[in-house]
């Protein structure tokens, strides 16, 4: 009995090794998910794509259509990757709401205009201020809404051609 | 100089992505008092890009929109209790280098509660032995 007790610390310092050796050599979550599904898309009023075109605010998510709000930025290589996606989620009649981060107008119309224009709006959040109030930590995201104004789902990174499935289905979900 | 020029354009990316234009991510507020509390808040939430600096520490855009939203948010008259309760609100427990109390983290505060008892115990039944 008292032998027990002397390899006891041992014991609990093998385990501990065994642990902390194991947890290395899984491989690591990258992303910082959001905590607002389920909760309503904040409040927001920010600028067009351009300085003429018209604000793009929240209001817009409460006629009962559920929507895609997409993070992007045209300095974002993976956002050209996913941009195909997009067109295709688009041609299948899901509407999708832009959010462009740190950018400028002349560098947005130049994107759209070589990698196509999926969006139904697009609003520029040169402070991310956007970005940070629903949870996201980088570019591209795209979120789910539905017609309520309500966050349903997060796809973190470029919507790969075996998302726009998935994606559809989770819109098709939020009707 | 080929290459000088080659190197300069890699370390300049595009538009609007190298700094955060945010007008008090790099700005102290004018009031002392607020920016003292903004700064002990912001040592002490984490960057969400670089992940292992806090945002008072990081030079990457985002750590400077966040810093932008501690100082604005301090400015209108939040506490910084509730300027973290926002950020965590949105991003979890993985957001803030001072976690809270609650069920996935009460053990961060009872195990050394628990372990200084237990030497506590093994202390003063040697001691006692040793007396007899």
């Amino acid at each position: 009995m008292k032998r027990l007790w002397l390899i006891l610390p041992f014991a609990l310092l093998v385990l501990f090794l065994g642990l902390a050796t194991y947890q290395l050599t899984q491989p690591k979550d990258e992303f910082v998910r959001s905590t607002m599904i389920g909760k309503p898309l904040p409040a927001f009023d920010l600028p067009g794509a351009t300085d003429e075109a018209p604000r793009v605010a929240s209001g817009m998510f409460a006629d009962g259509k559920p929507r895609l709000l997409n993070v992007w930025a045209t300095w974002c290589v993976p956002c050209i990757a996913e941009a195909p996606q997009l067109m295709e989620l688009a041609d299948r009649g899901v509407p999708i709401v832009g959010v462009a981060i740190r950018d400028e107008p002349e560098a947005i119309a130049k994107f759209l205009e070589t990698y196509g224009d999926p969006y139904e709006a697009v609003a520029r959040d040169d402070i991310a201020e956007l970005q940070l109030a629903v949870g996201s930590s980088g570019v591209p995201e795209t979120f789910v809404i539905d017609g309520k104004g309500v966050i349903r789902y997060q796809h973190i990174g470029d919507i790969r051609e075996s998302d726009v499935d998935a994606l559809y289905a989770e819109w098709e979900q939020a009707q | 100089m080929m290459l000088a020029a080659a190197l300069l354009a890699i370390a300049a990316p595009g538009a609007g992505q190298a700094v955060s234009s945010a007008p008090l991510a790099n700005t102290q507020l004018a009031d002392p008092q607020a920016e003292a509390a903004a700064q002990a808040l912001m040592e002490e939430l984490r960057c969400l890009t670089c992940q292992s600096q806090s945002i008072a520490d990081s030079d990457a855009p985002m750590a400077g929109d966040m810093r932008h939203q501690v100082r604005s948010r301090i400015a209108a008259g939040e506490s910084p209790d509730e300027v973290r309760a926002w950020l965590v609100e949105r991003y979890g427990d993985y957001v803030t280098y001072r976690p809270g109390f609650d069920a996935a983290t009460w053990p961060l505060f009872a195990l050394p509660v628990l372990f200084i008892l237990l030497a506590g115990v093994v202390l003063v039944r040697r001691l006692g032995r040793r007396g007899e």
